[in-house]
């Protein structure tokens, strides 16, 4: 398992490489990957630029549980949980949730519950900077699909 | 007492400081420490508070030593 915050741009399809190849071949049979990207427009405007903070400590020892009590829950064999603070620009990786299981119905059902609890309760703020140069906050998480958290 | 307040993302834009110390015997739950850093804002309405890195609410019990931590809505993912 492998949680953590990073404040350097990073790969989300190498590092799901790198993850897997530490599985053992053969022990698992679904993966589910949710990589959220940077778009270059929100609510209207363009964002040029969008600037990532996190309450350190806080961020971390709620993810390690959330993925402990996922990881435990629904029988999953392997999870990796990468997402970016500090400054990054349209079309980069902000988070990477990967899930290994022995089936798929795990593997969706817990890659969804992750990034459900991580838009919702883990504490990260983004502040974009628009096309004129000036700063907003981001004040609310798009809905998610459907409610996955108990 | 002293306790660490922290002041995150649009919050700590509002407030004008990320962290201050405070020790003060006549504060006993979060929204005490709020009131005695910030008197001359009311606590935003969609705020969120934690102690030592667990959310909490408003009214919770501080002591001495701990953390209090006010943001707003959380937007990560």
């Amino acid at each position: 398992m492998r949680i953590e915050v990073l404040e350097s741009a990073f790969d989300p399809w190498r590092e799901v490489f790198k993850q897997e190849s530490s599985l053992s071949p053969g022990s698992f049979g679904a993966t589910a990957v949710f990589v959220g990207t940077m778009r270059d427009m929100n609510e209207g405007d363009t964002v040029t630029q969008m600037t990532l903070e996190h309450y350190a400590g806080m961020t971390e020892g709620h993810l390690s549980q959330l993925a402990q009590q996922v990881q435990a829950d629904h029988e999953i064999l392997d999870i990796v949980i990468l997402h970016r603070v500090g400054t990054i620009t349209p079309g980069d990786p902000i988070v990477l949730v990967g899930v290994w299981s022995e089936h798929r119905a795990e593997a969706f059902e817990a890659c969804e519950k992750i990034v459900e609890y991580l838009k919702s309760q883990a504490p990260f703020w983004k502040k974009e900077r628009l096309s004129d140069g000036a700063d907003r906050w981001v004040e609310h998480n798009t809905a998610g699909p459907r409610q996955v958290l108990n | 007492m002293t306790i660490t307040v922290r002041f995150f993302a649009s919050l700590a834009d509002r407030v004008g400081r990320r962290e201050e110390l405070i020790s003060n015997e006549g504060i006993h739950t979060a929204r005490d420490a709020w009131m005695h850093c910030v008197s001359d804002i009311p606590i935003p309405g969609n705020a969120l508070v934690a102690i030592n890195q667990e959310y909490s609410d408003f009214d919770a019990t501080i002591k001495e030593g701990d953390e209090v931590a006010f943001f707003p809505p959380v937007t990560g993912g």
